[in-house]
């Protein structure tokens, strides 16, 4: 690489990569976007009924998890649901 | 023994009917006998690539409906008599042919040649499930962008399921100055995303347009695509080649730094 190419550098190759990487563990395990948001959307009217969550900060994605002893990777749904008020003295219906 | 090999990519327009021609002409020029497909019904093209386009006479379709035999509709290649084409038809649709019926063609042909390679339409519907109906093996052809290669990754989930284990992937119009500069996904970043060994790596040469002008594949012709493309066949015939240097010299730096790492 010479002086000019690492001045003019450029990354849109990792970020393709880093798309695509995103892209296939979600096409691999058969899971749309769309599924995904009708997922949460179920999630908060479940979780709504035992605690305050903010609905906002809720994130939900499919990710990998190597399985152990192989190289084999499944998919794992991964969901960060922030509490707001956690209800303890039992369930308010 | 005699292999069947699938060629095959999801996307289209990414070389599948350049690569079946360029490596099918390679074996061929390597000495041994090879039968092309083309499984591409109401879009046949691998006999304009090959620029036999003039002699065809009966098609697949008219070979599995039994209008004539196997010999009648098999063309003999311009340059190598040990290499011939099964056209595909081009006024019938993919439901003309059965998976059933493309794996006894299939088998038909296994006795008299070595290499039986199957240039597959795009997609994954009926044509697909045609081409990879007999298949021993799979050459996936994708070129280095996000949409060849979501393409190619969901073949390689359907080649799986289908049980064909034995699948390579075959890097077409890597052009090595966009790849030093960032702006390109290189070789490994590619195997790395699809998890295939990869077959070989063909740069972005012109000369290839040339060689589809002129209806004359142009492996082993060229020191470049064409040499990759010659790689490629040697390595199908169980020789260690290692990967070649994608670009060409401009200058010394260039041509110094430029050295493809070894996959």
């Amino acid at each position: 690489m010479n002086l000019f190419e690492i001045l003019t550098k450029r990354n849109s190759g990792s970020i393709a990569k880093r798309r695509l990487q995103f892209l296939l563990v979600s096409d691999r395990a058969g899971c749309t976007p769309e599924i995904l948001e009708m997922l949460k959307d179920d999630m908060i009217k479940v979780i709504s009924k035992y605690m305050e969550i903010d609905t906002d900060g809720l994130e939900i994605k499919i990710t990998q998890v190597e399985e152990k002893g192989t190289d084999k990777r499944l998919p794992v749904l991964y969901a960060s649901i922030p509490v707001r008020v956690l209800l303890t003295k039992g369930i308010y219906l | 023994m005699s292999e069947v090999i699938v060629i095959t990519s999801g996307k289209g327009g990414v070389g599948k009917t350049t690569t079946s021609a360029n490596v099918g002409t390679g074996l061929a020029m390597l000495g041994e006998k090879v039968v092309l497909i083309d499984t591409d019904i109401g879009l046949r093209n691998l006999d304009v690539v090959m620029g036999l386009e003039n002699r065809i006479v009966y098609n697949l379709v008219d070979v599995v409906e039994g209008n004539c035999r196997m010999k009648q509709a098999l063309i003999k290649d311009k340059r190598y008599p040990n290499l011939f084409l099964l056209p595909s038809a081009q006024t019938r649709d993919k439901s003309s042919v059965t998976p059933g019926q493309m794996k006894k063609l299939v088998e038909d042909l296994r006795e008299e040649f070595a290499y039986i390679l199957l240039d597959c339409p795009a997609g994954i519907e009926q044509g697909f499930k045609n081409a990879i109906a007999g298949a021993d093996r799979a050459f996936v052809v994708t070129t280095p962008e996000v949409s060849a290669i979501r393409d190619a990754d969901r073949i390689v989930g359907l080649l799986e399921a289908n049980e064909i284990t034995r699948a390579e992937l075959i890097v077409n119009r890597i052009r090595m100055d966009m790849v030093r500069r960032g702006d390109m996904m290189s070789i490994e970043d590619v195997t790395d995303i699809l998890g295939l060994p990869v077959l070989g790596a063909i740069p972005d040469d012109e000369e290839i347009v040339i060689s589809t002008n002129q209806g004359e594949p142009l492996v082993g012709m060229n020191p470049f695509a064409g040499q990759a493309y010659l790689n490629i066949c040697r390595r199908v015939l169980g020789q260690e080649v290692p990967l070649m240097e994608l670009e060409r010299g401009k200058g010394f730096f260039t041509k110094f730094t430029g050295f493809l790492k070894r996959a």
